[in-house]
């Protein structure tokens, strides 16, 4: 997305300082991002950069910072339910099923049940969780699981996925897979993406935007569009080379990627 | 079948260590002809036991002991459960009760015994109050460490999608408490059968405990020894139930 008429999300100056026993740490300083409706956005930096804190502020779980977050016309102060969110861990609920914890954010704020089992179970079917609705999460695969979270943040149909290093803990030939079912979920479902990410080429291959993030102050180094066309295959990344070059130029000390 | 073949061999083992342990003991007391007031032989106490079984004053002061205990046990799990949500959702009574309850609990309660004595007299009062004392400390450390043991990860997801305070209670923390939760009914269901017991040593017309100090008395080793038996097998048996729960209710939790 070359020019963002109306953008969806709106960081405003966006400063953030936790307290430590050394001192005050700026998580985040001045961080300033407009993201378009229907945007997908990957956070990138090495760890203390700030990409969680932020990720963590959108999602409303975060609050004591200075600046600004809007979505749409409103200040982020609480989760909202236009918002979904999908954690590192799965953290699916043991005791319920796969379609119960799908089901979980519907149930959260008494939504119809019966409109949303519908629509949890077309996104299971859409993200190849057919047949696991009355599972229980430790009968699945870590890339299973992760995609069921997918289906729980997907759920009550909010205009925002946020996403934290959801395939960080995935094997490598599970984490492509799932990059490419990102993708192509993304390009039907029509949902604006942050998606934080250790990974430069996963970044890559999913953003149209990659925003490099540098540690301590955590703050937005440059703004990286990636021009590769939709739908994008792995092969693609080939194409990409000047864009994984810029990025990995920010960190050329390599000491800071972890 | 590994598993299934695993078990066999486990009872045949605790068949034959039965077996060797009375029979050992029954041709030493045979052997040394010692009496039967300083050590009864097994068939002995097996027949002393089986003519306890058929004797109606048996089973009335069975049932007494069993009431004490079940009553002891439902009085302290409750109070613990209402006593460690309160204390885990209250940041204030957190602060101002847990040390106290830390240093109550180094008191030995049996110790106690005789001040309940004092204070609800010979009947059954004191005895359930003794079971409910012992059966209440583990269940309430429990339940207390279950409630906090929340992971941070699931809290904050269920913060996210918009949970409130009760909802996190109800649909995490609680469900996460209930091995825990468990771990204490364990406990305390075998602690609430000493506090009884203990509590009839010190003063009771009735119980089980009662009889072993009768037995006593009568230099009836063999009864005393039949009681135990007894003892061990309602311990058992209540144990085995809270297990058998367990497993049904926190099927997600393995075995431990």
């Amino acid at each position: 997305m070359d020019s963002i008429s109306q953008p969806l999300i709106r960081i405003n100056n966006l400063c953030k300082t936790y307290p430590t026993r050394s001192g005050d740490t700026v998580a985040l300083d001045k961080v300033n991002l407009d993201i378009g409706d229907g945007e997908f956005i990957a956070l990138v930096g090495p760890s203390g950069c700030g990409k969680t804190t932020l990720l963590k502020i959108l999602a409303g779980l975060e609050g004591g910072f200075s600046g600004e977050a809007r979505l749409g016309n409103v200040a982020i102060t609480k989760p909202s339910l236009e918002v979904g969110v999908v954690f590192q861990e799965p953290t699916l609920l043991p005791w319920r099923t796969i379609l119960e914890n799908i089901m979980l954010p519907v149930e959260l704020v008494r939504m119809d049940t019966k409109t949303y089992t519908k629509r949890a179970l077309e996104l299971m079917e859409m993200i190849g969780l057919k047949g696991f609705e009355n599972k229980y999460p430790r009968e699945l695969s870590g890339g299973m699981r992760q995609r069921a979270g997918i289906c729980r943040a997907l759920v009550r149909d909010p205009k925002v996925l946020l996403m934290d290093e959801p395939f960080g803990a995935l094997d490598a030939m599970t984490r492509e897979f799932l990059n490419a079912e990102l993708q192509r979920i993304w390009m039907r479902a029509g949902k604006t993406v942050v998606f934080v990410t250790h990974s430069i080429p996963e970044a890559v291959f999913l953003a149209d935007r990659v925003v490099v993030m540098s540690p301590r102050p955590g703050r937005i180094s440059e703004i990286v569009p990636i021009g590769l066309p939709r739908e994008r295959k792995l092969g693609d990344l080939a194409h990409a080379g000047d864009e994984l070059a810029r990025i990995r130029g920010h960190f050329a000390d390599s000491s800071m990627i972890d | 079948m590994y598993r299934d073949n695993s078990k066999l061999l486990q009872a045949a083992l605790v068949v034959l260590v039965f077996f060797i342990v009375t029979g050992g003991w029954e041709f030493y007391v045979w052997v040394s002809e010692t009496p039967a007031f300083v050590l009864p032989a097994p068939s002995v106490v097996g027949k002393q036991l089986f003519s306890l079984l058929g004797n109606a004053m048996f089973w009335d002061n069975f049932w007494v002991t069993m009431y004490e205990v079940l009553m002891g046990y439902v009085l302290g799990i409750l109070i613990a459960v209402v006593l460690g949500v309160l204390i885990s959702q209250i940041r204030l009574l957190d602060l101002s009760l847990m040390p106290y309850i830390v240093a109550f609990q180094t008191i030995p309660s049996v110790a106690l015994a005789p001040i309940f004595l004092q204070w609800f007299g010979y009947g059954l009062a004191s005895k359930i109050v003794m079971a409910a004392l012992i059966a209440f400390f583990p269940m309430l450390v429990n339940v207390i460490a279950g409630l906090q043991a929340s992971g941070r990860d699931e809290v904050q997801m269920l913060k996210a999608f918009g949970a409130s305070r009760l909802q996190i209670l109800l649909k995490v923390r609680v469900p996460n408490s209930l091995p825990y939760v468990f771990a204490g009914l364990g406990l305390g269901v075998v602690f609430a059968l000493v506090g009884a017991i203990v509590a009839e040593f010190v003063g009771a017309q009735k119980g089980l405990g009662k009889m072993i100090l009768q037995f006593n008395e009568q230099f009836n080793i063999a009864g005393m020894f039949a009681i135990l038996i007894v003892l061990a097998a309602i311990g058992m048996t209540m144990h085995s139930i809270v297990g058998m729960a367990k497993r049904r209710v926190v099927f997600w939790a393995g075995d431990h």
